[in-house]
């Protein structure tokens, strides 16, 4: 009987837009290998859609097994797989293959895994087991500093191999965060931040910049009360910022050049078309020649003859953008919007913690995904090298995003056997 | 508080989406600058050059075709050597030239092609033809150059050559792109239009490193070339060859018409070049050692050389005060050389008399009359009124503005005007004893030898012409021709005054050019004598023939060869006789005119 109230609860229609994307994410990889002078099945193995199929294979496998197992099974392998994957990640720059300077994928032969990829979901499920207890209280330095800890040692590790753009994806779970009690304050000072980061790096001259913080700075002390506590704080506040966007153009002077570009850039795209610039100028091309409707599917030029780098794998919706148009592209996005909210929706009717902390961090993560893989290649954003969800090529990928997914729609499924754990 | 975040969440959910979109709708559909620059990285367009029509001559032979020339590309990246010996002796190529060459290929790129060897012969691409496939990265493109059967012609057929900058400044259609070959003189220029036909494009797909990937959309958007018309010229390749070989070693011009339909049956600038040298690959270097030279080749003597028109235009005086009442046939004036000088032969004439003589002191006196007509008491506003109602009626000869024949850089010659001399002399300071000149062909009067043809055809045709012009049919049909050309012009001048005019040039030939005479072709001529401050005068003699039924009208101009009688008449007899009989029979005369020596 458990078994039947299990199979009917699992939520058909999140996997219903697994298939939807994953499939339409191998056609385009057939679309973006295709060559119109030697043209092969998109079954045949020795191109990337044939082996795709075997990586969606595979992934069904691994769905099966997953579905199959038992669901306690996740949370008691949270605390050893977190280690185990660790211990990959540290040992990664050891064992791994050099590839353009970065060494990020392990394994014998052919068969090679990318551990950054998988330790997303080994973080998740660790930061799960962590802030399940009932105590566990986000507003208070103590358990930050925790929970903080858990996530930025893998980051620290990925960072040194180098990966910058896996890192980066981690601090998405700040989103998870903020729905379990993480003060609102560090959002609106981050994003403030960021804003000004932004700007010193776009305006020219930081003293137009400098001259409007302080101008906000002085307007705040003025407003209201007065008091020289509240003085104070501004006036720090307001030095601190003036401070951050002279140190930028020091900091982004530093960087490793290769990385300084792609974020030049995003503000002058023209800045290197065919150095830097070219991923995103031609990136650019092949979504925007596409038009409402796109020039129909394998016509594109753009993608099919390798005007843009890496076009099956990172820059995978440029052949949707290119064959498709943005009819192609509401379709996808609105795919991707409709997963993301119907997994919000499950995390907030999870029994327990541990499932609905889980839950957002799959929602972070694929969100960030989503987001910042579609802006890079309209140039929204600089060109960081992560994969589409269930779209773009390659095993490491399908394999993390489809357990990162279906250990959640596991636990959904489950939810009415567990206990109502929750905080 | 807490509650609220999970709707928080999706906001910002939607929102990136909304951004997503909004930026996606902005490129993909708002800004359609991505199209264009998506079709030039990955389309390639590729022209393709038509077949130039072709030109021939009256009779349908052959005058100007294609000669397809080829040239060996090598795609550096394909290609591998291994016997180098033997590849030089096979595509016969220096070393030194192969390394050069590839090396300018490697640079430019190692997967387009770049040429290895220009211009390769029909004969040599035979010879080379079955080895090509021995060597991967190797083949031939086809072009094709201008060629001449005979090398006649060249100033009236003209010559191609790569378009100018400022030929590709004056294309308002945008038709012509850098390099393209273009007609620059002669018939080739005048007749573009007809003879380039239409480019064609392909359109083929190129990938990021310029490979081709096939036709784009399966050449939905690909034209075919369509072939240039083919004209016929009004040429007699036969005459023409003739006329050159005869004016071999001379400087001057040969114009024959024929005088029912303007149709210009030879058209010879003396010294010539040959049409083959201003093709292909030495154009540049062949133009400029042409251009050099002191005996100017390039120049068309036919419409650009201007002359005093001489005793010849005296016909023309007759004509005029024949038509005006001002003369009669039996009007006579006395040889008073004390006006202007004069032959010897009896005085006084009639007008008969006047043109078998060429009697000077009769036109004198005969102008007079057309000039000073009484209108006005003041005699000098009565020389500036008679000239001005003279010049209208001698431009509609034909004369003192260009033809508007079928090749540019025709020149216009001169009729002075009032206002010429007025600023000349000044308003009321000049009379009849100022431009007395002009009654016998000299003074500022200024005469191509093609106008000097068109009169001869006016005198044979007794008072009207055709434009003369070089195109008989486009695409062998006759009605295609410019509208222009098979418009009558009348000279204003009544037939019945042609018939005592023709009577004399007939006559005059016995008494003037002797040598001109044959027994069963009478010719009507003139002979005339351009004066040349320079040197020798320059032998000039107009002709129609045959008389009752002129086929043939003619002007020759031998510059510095002396009286008109000899040299001019000769060769002017002899072309006739080549036109009209096939043949020339009179070979003693064909040695005389190629001997060139025209003293005696």
């Amino acid at each position: 009987m458990r078994q039947d109230i299990q199979v009917n609860r699992v939520d058909w229609g999140t996997i219903l837009i697994y298939f939807a994307l994953v499939i339409i994410g191998w056609f385009n990889i057939y679309a973006a290998v295709y060559d119109g002078t030697d043209a092969k099945s998109i079954f045949d193995f020795g191109i990337n859609s044939g082996k795709q199929l075997v990586w969606i294979g595979t992934a069904i496998v691994l769905i099966i097994l997953i579905m199959a197992a038992d669901y306690r099974l996740f949370e008691n392998l949270a605390i050893p797989l977190y280690i185990g994957f660790l211990v990959l990640l540290i040992l990664t720059p050891f064992v791994g293959k050099e590839v353009n300077g970065q060494v990020l994928s392990i394994g014998v032969g052919s068969f090679r895994i990318q551990p950054s990829e998988f330790a997303k979901f080994a973080t998740a499920l660790a930061l799960a087991k962590l802030m399940e207890r009932p105590t566990f209280d986000l507003s208070k330095p103590k358990y930050q500093m925790q929970a903080f800890a858990v996530f930025f040692i893998p980051v620290i590790l990925i960072l040194l191999q180098p990966d910058t753009g896996t890192a980066m994806v981690y601090f998405s779970l700040l989103i998870m965060f903020y729905r379990e009690g993480l003060p609102a304050k560090y959002y609106l000072l981050g994003i403030g931040m960021i804003t000004i980061v932004l700007l010193s790096l776009g305006i020219e001259n930081n003293l137009y910049l400098a001259i409007a913080i302080a101008a906000i700075c002085l307007f705040f002390i003025l407003l209201g009360k007065r008091s020289w506590q509240k003085t104070v704080v501004f006036s720090l506040i307001g030095l601190g910022l003036i401070g951050l966007t002279y140190s930028i153009d020091f900091v982004v002077s530093k960087l490793p050049t290769h990385q300084q570009n792609r974020v030049m850039v995003l503000f002058n795209p023209d800045i290197d078309p065919l150095g830097v610039g070219w991923n995103v100028t031609q990136s650019k091309i092949a979504i925007g020649s596409g038009g409402m409707f796109g020039k129909g599917y394998l016509e594109g030029t753009q993608t099919k003859f390798d005007f843009v780098p890496a076009q099956h794998t990172d820059f995978i919706f440029c052949t949707l953008g290119e064959e498709f148009g943005w009819f192609g592209s509401l379709v996808v996005i609105s795919l991707f919007l409709a997963l993301l909210v119907r997994l919000v929706i499950m995390a907030e009717r999870q029994k327990n913690r541990f499932s609905r902390i889980y839950g957002y961090c799959v929602v972070s993560i694929l969100l960030f995904h989503f987001m910042i893989n579609i802006a890079m290649t309209i140039g929204l954003f600089p060109v960081i090298g992560i994969p589409l969800p269930f779209f773009s090529y390659g095993g490491s990928s399908l394999w993390s995003f489809t357990m990162l997914l279906f250990i959640f729609i596991k636990m959904d499924a489950s939810r009415a056997s567990q206990l109502g754990r929750l905080g | 508080m807490t509650d609220k975040r999970p709707q928080i969440i999706i906001i910002v959910i939607f929102l990136v989406g909304f951004v997503l979109l909004a930026k996606l709708f902005s490129i993909q559909v708002l800004d359609d600058s991505f199209m264009k620059k998506a079709e030039r990285n990955a389309v390639q367009r590729i022209v393709d050059h038509p077949y130039r029509g072709l030109i021939y001559d009256r009779n349908g032979k052959l005058l100007v075709y294609n000669d397809p020339i080829f040239d060996l590309m090598v795609v550096p990246k394909e290609f591998t050597l291994e016997d180098t010996t033997r590849f030089l002796e096979i595509f016969e190529l220096e070393k030194e030239e192969l390394e050069e060459k590839f090396a300018a290929a490697k640079k430019y790129s190692r997967v387009k092609p770049s040429i290895l060897k220009k211009q390769i012969s029909t004969t040599d691409f035979a010879k080379i033809q079955d080895y090509l496939i021995d060597y991967p990265g190797l083949f031939i493109t086809t072009r094709s150059v201008r060629s001449y059967p005979e090398p006649i012609g060249s100033h009236a057929l003209g010559y191609i050559g790569e378009i100018s900058g400022r030929g590709l400044e004056r294309d308002t259609t945008d038709y012509y792109k850098q390099g393209d070959y273009v007609g620059l003189s002669g018939m080739e220029r005048y007749y573009e239009d007809m003879l380039r036909g239409e480019k064609g494009a392909k359109y083929k797909m190129v990938n990021v490193r310029g490979i081709d990937k096939g036709p784009f959309k399966s050449g939905a958007y690909d034209t075919a070339s369509v072939e240039g018309l083919n004209i016929t010229s009004t040429l007699d390749m036969e005459l023409q060859k003739y006329g050159e070989m005869l004016m071999q070693g001379k400087t001057g011009s040969v114009v024959a018409i024929e005088p029912k339909s303007g149709e210009i049956l030879s058209m010879i600038s003396a010294p010539f070049y040959d049409p083959n040298d201003l093709t292909g690959a030495d154009f540049g270097k062949n133009y400029q050692a042409l251009n050099s030279l002191p005996t100017k080749p390039l120049f068309n003597r036919p419409i650009m050389a201007m002359y005093p028109p001489g005793s010849i235009f005296k016909i023309v005086q007759s004509l005029i005060g024949l038509q005006e009442g001002i003369i009669f046939p039996e009007t006579t004036f006395a040889c008073n050389r004390s006006l202007v000088a004069c032959h010897n032969h009896p005085s006084p004439v009639n007008l008969f008399g006047a043109i078998r003589n060429s009697c000077n002191p009769y036109y004198h006196q005969a102008f007079r009359r057309m000039i000073n007509q009484g209108v006005s008491s003041n005699t000098y506003k009565d020389t500036e009124i008679g000239l001005t109602a003279w010049k209208e009626k001698v431009e509609k000869f034909g004369l003192g503005s260009s033809l508007g024949m079928d090749t540019g850089g025709e020149k216009a010659g001169s009729i002075p005007s009032s206002n010429y001399y007025n600023r000349i002399y000044g308003k009321g300071r000049w009379k009849y004893s100022t431009i007395y000149s002009l009654s016998i062909g000299q003074g500022e009067l200024q005469v191509t030898p093609l106008q000097m043809a068109n009169l001869a055809a006016i005198f044979a045709n007794k008072g009207y012409y055709y434009t003369p012009h070089l195109v008989k049919a486009v695409n062998g049909d006759p009605e295609k021709i410019p509208a222009k050309f098979r418009e009558r012009h009348d000279v204003g001048v009544d037939s019945r005054h042609f018939n005592l005019i023709q009577d004399a040039m007939a006559e005059a030939v016995y008494g003037t050019a002797g040598r001109a005479v044959m027994e069963d072709i009478v010719i009507a001529g003139k002979t005339g004598t351009a004066q040349n401050p320079h040197g020798e005068d320059h032998s000039v003699f107009v002709a129609f023939a045959p008389k009752d039924d002129p086929k043939i009208a003619i002007a020759v101009y031998v510059e510095n060869a002396g009286w008109g009688g000899r040299a001019a008449a000769s060769t002017a007899s002899l072309m006739i006789e080549k036109y009209l009989r096939g043949e020339v029979l009179r070979q003693e005369l064909q040695d005389y005119v190629l001997a060139g020596n025209f003293i005696y």
